[in-house]
């Protein structure tokens, strides 16, 4: 007998094949040629905009908006780029209602910002369809720069650095490079494999050399790429993810939610993928959304968002949790876990109610228990090891606004790094900021 | 319910809304429809004489331009008048007009510019029962380089002459059609009235090119790698026909004689707006082509709307209620001063009226690091600009200073009328004070 959504415990092949295929499908249809200049015809470019200085990419949204407007979508993708190298995956994936379409006037003023996003996305699809790549390279200086970490702020910055003249090696732990853009995102934001074709694109200026497998600590030093390198730039994310710390969390079918996420982004076929019947996430962010919305689509029957405060403090935006929620997601707020329950796998998890007050966070006498085959935790990500020698501040590498460590001839960027907040914008930004001054610092006479 | 009832120089129609002799009124089929949708009047696309008739080019006849959305702003042709034969016409018009007896037919001509051909064809239309004609010296492509059309509405002369010949040959009212592609609209309407027209309409349409294929390096609408100038028309040209409509009733040599008013005209407001500067009625063509003809369901219910709410018992009453107030530059009012008032509730900090005052104009708006707009009175020019560019309808308004206040920019308290005949930077004054 196959299986179904009602199979108990953790399966593979709760759907059909073909709602595989419809689940995990572009979340948002890109515009098409005259959507996309109704849409930027709304824009009224505005001075000194607030759309821009919401971007942590500083890209003149304005001036990309008003190429497309004028029928020249590929100068608007050259804006973009010219900022934000990895201005594609950013219109998939940025908190845009968070960022420039909340401050967007026409958001304050109407409640419909101009698609900004998707009008991103319209200009950076047509540009990166069509070769050649739109930047080339200075004359080579000659210098070598090492970048820890193919994610978004180790692209960014080696794309920048290449452009700039340097030749530049990037290292990376994992297999296949794309950090988070390709192990950490949800699939149906970036399908038809855009992270790699957008590594490939941004690769194709040339003079960088991407080295897999090699993590920092285990197959390459601190000391040696400073030692074999004119500059290096870490830009590894973060490896280590927060324990739940609740009685039970041992059992069997209790994981991050990143490796939940990681696993369904490198599946070769959805249906073979297991999930629960009843999943329960663990935390307010938009890992947990991406876990609990994707659990939902592989066919898990149940998927329910605790998060321990009020739903006004989850750093998930009121966009994800709609769409959370649209997809049958429950979420239930002020609760926190004090234990998962099973008999070697997990059956139900417990939580407390809490109360969030000045006095910080208290759980209160009441609990109750949630079914659940999976439990996932998507409790936030610290810093893995990191090399001796670095100074940390708020469990992160400290940089200066150029993007310095406390080591000479080293940079940092991105979620291992402090300042901002973790997204892939943001990692763009330091990325590229880091390149520039790593740039200038090399080339002082 | 308002009454529209519209008499135009004699001609009754239910309401003051007809379509332009255009496309639309070149057939039975079509005008029929017209008449079914509402349509107070029809002026039948121009004749031509007896004969083979004209043929038109069989490759695009339209071009256009078009605001957000593809909304359409602008049309242009290089159609020609029928190109079906003229007893086919004849005994069109002569059906329709009398299965609808109480709607406005009025014939469009355009013969060659002799008195025997003119005498001819009038006394065809005499005998389909229309209302009226209305002589197209207007159209400004193909026509106008056989000797018709335009080329005779730019030589006010032959205005009068065919005017008259066609006032001499026929009892019917005759409405005589002006070109907009002279340098100075009231001669030739001035000329029409010699001649004994009982009404100008206008304008026809403007010469134009829409627009230039960049790629083929070639005009638009382009047949076969090449292009003519064309006939524009639409909602962009009905700024460039109000002032031509209101030049003709404050001219006294022209001032009375009955207007029709065409160009532009879309919706039930731009009808007010032709009718306030002078218009005894309308034609409407392009928002028809546009839309459909059901349009002037929107017309009707509007004008009624208006009339109900201003108390007008009839079309008459709104007929050339603005033309006192349409005066020449010297008679303004140099003391009436204005400021720039931006209401901070209504603006959404979008900063293009900073943009257009701090680059284009004065340097009249300041900025603060919160994005809040304010004007400076002391800079301020009133020029409008602000307003006019601010996405925000009644974000921004000029607020008059109370006569006795001092203007902040001068200093100069407001002062009574007065206009720049008495000004003493008007060499004239200077002169006189010598």
């Amino acid at each position: 007998m196959s299986t179904s959504q009602l199979t108990p415990g953790v399966v593979p092949g709760r759907l059909p094949a073909e709602a595989y295929c419809r689940n995990f499908a572009d979340l948002e249809a890109p515009l098409g040629p005259h959507e996309a200049r109704v849409a930027a015809d709304r824009c009224y470019f505005c001075h000194d905009a607030p759309c821009v200085t919401a971007c942590p990419t500083a890209i003149d949204i304005p001036l990309f908006i008003r190429q497309i407007a004028t029928g020249t979508p590929e100068a608007a993708a050259r804006t973009i780029f010219s900022q934000n190298i990895l201005g594609g995956m950013c219109a998939r994936v940025c908190p845009t209602e968070q960022l420039c379409e909340q401050v967007c006037v026409r958001e304050v003023a109407e409640g419909k910002p101009v698609e900004i996003a998707r009008l991103q996305r319209h200009a950076t699809d047509i540009l990166m369809a069509k070769a050649p790549h739109p930047f080339s390279r200075a004359p080579a200086t000659g210098k070598r720069v090492a970048v820890v970490g193919a994610g978004p702020a180790g692209l960014a910055a080696a794309h920048r650095l290449a452009m700039l003249g340097h030749e530049v090696t990037i290292f990376d732990a994992r297999p296949k490079p794309g950090g988070l853009n390709e192990y950490g995102i949800a699939s149906y934001k970036a399908p038809g494999d855009f992270a790699q074709q957008e590594v490939d694109w941004l690769l194709s200026i040339g003079g960088i050399t991407l080295d897999c497998g090699k993590a920092l600590g285990r197959e390459v030093t601190l000391d040696g790429l400073r030692a074999s390198h004119d500059a290096v730039f870490l830009g590894m994310g973060l490896a280590g993810v927060n324990a739940l710390r609740a009685e039970g969390e041992d059992l069997q079918h209790v994981r991050p939610a990143v490796d939940f996420i990681a696993a369904l982004r490198q599946a070769e076929d959805l249906a073979s993928l297991p999930v629960g019947r009843d999943v329960v996430v663990v935390g307010g962010g938009m890992t947990a959304i991406d876990a609990a919305v994707q659990a939902k689509l592989l066919g898990a029957e149940t998927a329910t968002i605790v998060y321990r405060r009020g739903q006004e403090k989850m750093s998930a935006s009121r966009h994800e949790q709609d769409h959370a929620t649209s997809h049958g997601v429950r979420i239930i707020c002020n609760a926190a876990p004090v234990k998962v329950h099973g008999n070697g796998t997990v059956r139900e998890v417990e939580f407390a109610y809490t109360a969030d007050g000045p006095g910080g966070l208290t759980l209160l006498p009441e609990t109750f228990r949630l079914k659940a085959d999976q439990l996932f935790t998507a409790i936030g990500q610290r810093l893995g090891d990191v090399p001796e020698g670095l100074a940390l501040a708020e469990g992160k590498i400290a940089i200066d606004a150029s993007g310095r460590t406390s080591l000479a001839g080293v940079w940092a960027g991105g979620d291992c790094a402090t300042g901002g907040e973790d997204l892939t914008v943001t990692a763009v930004a330091q990325g590229r900021d880091a390149a520039i001054d790593i740039h200038a610092a090399l080339m002082r006479p | 319910m308002a009454n529209l009832q519209s008499d135009f120089i004699g001609i009754k129609s239910p309401n003051p809304f007809w379509l332009a002799s255009a496309p639309p009124t070149d057939k039975e089929y079509n005008v029929r429809r017209a008449f079914q949708a509402g349509w107070g009047g029809v002026v039948w696309k121009t004749l031509g004489s007896e004969g083979p008739p004209v043929v038109n080019v069989n490759g695009p006849r339209y071009g256009a331009i078009w605001g957000a959305d593809r909304r359409l702003l602008g049309l242009n042709n290089i159609e020609l008048i029928t190109d079906r034969p003229l007893e086919v016409n004849l005994r069109e018009i002569k059906s329709v007009k009398r299965d609808y007896p109480d709607r406005a037919l009025v014939v469009s001509l355009m013969v060659p510019c002799d008195e025997d051909s003119w005498k001819a064809i009038l006394a065809h239309v005499e005998d389909t029962g229309a209302d009226g004609v209305e002589l197209n010296f207007g159209c400004p492509h193909g026509m106008a380089e056989r000797g018709m059309g335009s080329a005779v509405g730019q030589v006010p002369e032959y205005i009068q002459m065919v005017t008259a010949w066609v006032k001499k040959h026929s009892r019917m009212p005759c409405i005589v059609k002006l070109t907009p592609n002279v340098t100075d609209i009231r001669k030739p309407a001035e000329a029409a009235r010699r001649g004994g027209a009982d009404a100008v309409s206008l304008i026809n349409t403007i010469n134009s090119i829409t627009g230039v294929d960049i790629d083929a390096f070639a005009p638009m609408p382009t047949i076969d790698g090449k292009g003519t100038h064309g006939g524009y028309c639409g909602p962009a040209v009905k700024p460039i026909a109000l002032n031509m409509v209101a030049e003709i009733a404050r001219n006294p040599a022209t001032h009375g004689l009955p207007i029709s008013g065409i160009g532009g005209v879309t919706t039930w407001r731009d009808a007010v707006e032709f009718m306030l500067l002078g218009a005894g009625n309308v034609q409407v063509c392009t928002a028809a082509m546009t839309y459909g003809f059901r349009i002037v369901q929107e017309m009707i219910s509007g004008l009624s709307d208006y009339m109900d709410a201003k108390g007008f018992a009839s079309t008459a009453d709104i007929v050339g209620r603005a033309i006192p107030n349409v005066t020449d530059w010297q008679y303004l009012n140099l003391n009436y001063i204005t400021k720039a008032q931006i209401d901070q509730d209504l603006c959404i900090k979008c900063g293009r009226c900073y943009a257009a005052c701090e680059d284009t104009s004065h340097q009249a708006i300041a900025m603060s690091p919160d994005r809040t707009f304010t004007v400076k009175d002391e800079d301020c020019v009133a020029c409008n600009l602000c307003v006019d560019v601010c996405p925000v309808e009644t974000c921004i308004t000029m607020r008059e200073l109370p006569k006795g206040t001092p203007d902040p920019r001068t200093g100069k308290p407001v002062g009574d009328y007065a206009n720049w005949l008495s000004h003493p930077n008007n060499p004239a004054v200077r002169d006189a004070a010598e």
